[in-house]
């Protein structure tokens, strides 16, 4: 398996009157061809702001400081966020999509010039091949009528059925890398299946790489094939799916599986949240920034700065103190 | 769809019969009488006796109950007669026909180049928000709404017109006559006309245009590595320019309104210096048929703006 995209030591910071926000901070993480990966972690812990980093999708007073975003031998980040490389890649090479199905279409565009507008632009086709084209796509994403419903608007459609269409642009120009951004956190659970399952078909079908971002491990636990947890900005653990599961190492990868619900375990186990809340991103100090909130917290955890991910074999890297 | 244009036209006729009553007895509570005012100004009424007043009362109706002089004036509607006006003795059918495509010509170009240079410059101000761009376009548009229409007249006259002679001062010439002439005479009344306008609109597009970038689906379309220009044209303009469409039915009104006193000040013979004219003259006949019309026109094109939302935002439905 050779790796399609690596991205090593992305910081991305958002200078704030209130200070400097270091939303990703020094953030490295790889990504197979036709893989699938998970990124775990609360809310406003980083994992979208990485994701739009790669895409070049941040916007003021956002800025990417450092890193390198590794994809057929280019650095994205020595292209300008518009310039025509770049372009080509959103979209043509790597596509996302979004947490907001509702709000992600645009309320005034049919559904089919949304599609048919990525067509023509990454793929130069005609207006009538894009159209052929798109109502194939939607055909594969299980919109029925699909010829009819490329003519309506996006209010036409179900929450569940707009990200179907979403998947459908995402995946139109045969991008090698989706993106996806808690795809499912608005919908409600069946269709978090039917679609999660949809999305692992379309991509295995095109031979593209996943990026699943999601606050739910469950939803991840069933196709990615490795995990990344995050954390106030960094990575905090990563490893197979088997290995987070099993044998997770970093405190708070253990809080999030005990606030989870599993078939495999007992019944009565009582559900246990992480006390507290993440940290204010607003000038973190250095030390580890999931020490107040930790259960097996030492002393050094307040003063020492956290240690880098350390390989504790079969894959499996965690970035807390050996016990 | 039809049904809703009947509901809607049939509310516009309601309007208009309140417009006539308002117009028809708020004018008669005015102290003065248009005949003595003829008489007056007419340079043969030296001799003109009681009589022959009471004769062109008679002449014009205004003998009557006040209550028949209204129903008169209504019928006469009905049967295409607006009445004879006092002032000029001429039909107030044929004075308005004279007059209106000078008001019509001036007014649809000021709004046309008002909503156009409006949006654009809403656009230039919004997608370069915080650059000396906004700041020139913001700062354009607080002054096009605050100034006094007819002192900019009065300025550009002395300045482009008397003292660099660029532009004739005033007067009016059908562009059919001579088009060259008819533009270059134009150019300041319309300047004057769609200021206000063209500042209300720049406004008001400028924080549209800011909050439809913020959406999702706009952020949808970066990531699909479209050109700036296709995502503001494409995927901003459309959505940003729907409150717009409900200031072009309240353009419409300023720059009606503003007719009256721009042709007044660059000498225009158009429906507004008609007006001004008439009110002076408290030409009654005049002046109720002129509004009347004013307001038809405000009313078909307020009934035009509601029809065009569907087509800017196809989730309205119209019932």
């Amino acid at each position: 398996m050779s790796v399609l995209l690596d991205v090593k030591n992305l910081t991305t910071q958002f200078n704030t009157e209130a200070g400097i926000v270091k939303a990703v901070n020094d953030v490295s993480f790889q990504l197979n061809e036709q893989e699938i990966i998970g990124l775990v972690g609360e809310s406003g812990c980083g994992k979208s702001v990485s994701q739009l980093s790669v895409m070049q999708l941040i916007s003021a007073p956002g800025k990417i400081t450092n890193g390198e975003v590794n994809f057929e031998g280019r650095n994205l980040l020595d292209y300008e966020s518009n310039s025509d490389e770049m372009r080509a890649i959103r979209g043509g090479k790597i596509a996302m999509i979004f947490q907001e199905p509702m709000t992600s279409l645009n309320p005034t565009l049919t559904i089919g010039r949304q599609l048919t507008e990525m067509l023509e632009l990454h793929l130069n086709m005609t207006k009538e091949a894009a159209r052929e084209r798109a109502v194939e796509l939607l055909k594969q994403v299980g919109i029925s009528g699909a010829e009819s419903r490329l003519d309506d608007y996006p209010h036409n459609f179900s929450g569940g059925m707009r990200q179907r269409v979403m998947i459908a642009i995402g995946l139109s120009c045969n991008p090698r890398i989706l993106i996806a951004d808690e795809p499912t956190t608005a919908l409600d659970v069946t269709t978090q299946a039917q679609l999660l399952e949809l999305m692992k078909d379309m991509v295995s079908k095109y031979n593209a790489s996943l990026v699943i971002v999601t606050h739910n491990l469950g939803v991840v636990a069933r196709y990615a094939h490795r995990i990344y947890i995050m954390y106030a900005g960094n990575i905090v653990e990563s490893g197979t799916t088997e290995e987070i599961f099993a044998n997770p190492q970093h405190p708070y990868t253990k809080g999030l599986l005990k606030c989870i619900p599993r078939l495999d375990e007992e019944k009565g186990r009582k559900l246990v949240p992480i006390e507290g809340l993440p940290p204010n991103l607003i000038n973190m100090k250095s030390s580890c920034a999931f020490a107040p909130r930790c259960s097996e917290r030492l002393e050094r955890c307040l003063t020492e700065a956290a240690p880098p991910l350390r390989d504790i074999g079969n894959g499996h890297y965690v970035g807390c103190f050996e016990k | 769809m039809a049904a809703y244009i009947i509901r809607r036209l049939i509310s516009g006729f309601i309007i208009l019969a309140l417009v006539t009553l308002f117009v028809f007895f708020v004018m008669r509570l005015l102290p003065g009488d248009p005949l003595i005012i003829f008489m007056g100004r007419s340079v043969s009424s030296g001799n003109m006796s009681m009589e022959q007043l009471e004769n062109m009362r008679a002449e014009y109706g205004l003998d009557k109950p006040i209550m028949v002089q209204y129903l008169n004036w209504i019928k006469g509607i009905f049967h295409g007669d607006l009445g004879t006006s006092i002032h000029y003795h001429e039909k107030v059918g044929r004075l308005m026909l004279e007059r209106f495509p000078i008001t019509l010509h001036l007014d649809i170009f000021s709004l046309f180049i008002g909503t156009f240079l409006g949006v654009m410059l809403g656009i230039a101000a919004a997608i370069r928000r915080g650059t000396w761009v906004d700041t020139l376009a913001t700062g354009f548009a607080n002054i096009g709404i605050t100034i006094p229409v007819f002192w900019l007249g009065v300025v550009l006259m002395y300045t482009l017109g008397l003292k660099l002679r660029l532009l004739p001062i005033a007067g009016y010439t059908s562009p059919f006559d001579d088009f060259w002439m008819s533009t270059r005479q134009a150019i300041m009344p319309v300047i004057c006309l769609s200021i206000t306008s063209m500042a209300v609109i720049a406004r008001q597009m400028r924080s549209s245009m800011l909050e439809v970038i913020k959406q999702d689906y706009v952020r949808t379309a970066w990531s699909k590595g479209l050109k700036e220009r296709v995502i503001i044209f494409r995927h901003v303009l459309k959505n940003s320019l729907i409150p717009i469409v409900t200031l072009l039915g309240l353009a419409i009104g300023i720059v009606v309104g503003g007719s009256v006193l721009v042709e007044t000040v660059f000498a225009i013979p158009g429906v507004g210096r008609l007006l001004v004219d008439s009110i002076f003259a408290q030409d009654y006949v005049v002046i109720q048929s002129s509004i009347l019309i004013i307001a038809t026109i405000i009313i078909v094109v307020n009934l035009l703006v509601d029809i065009s939302y569907g087509w800017l935002d196809p989730r309205i439905r119209y019932s």
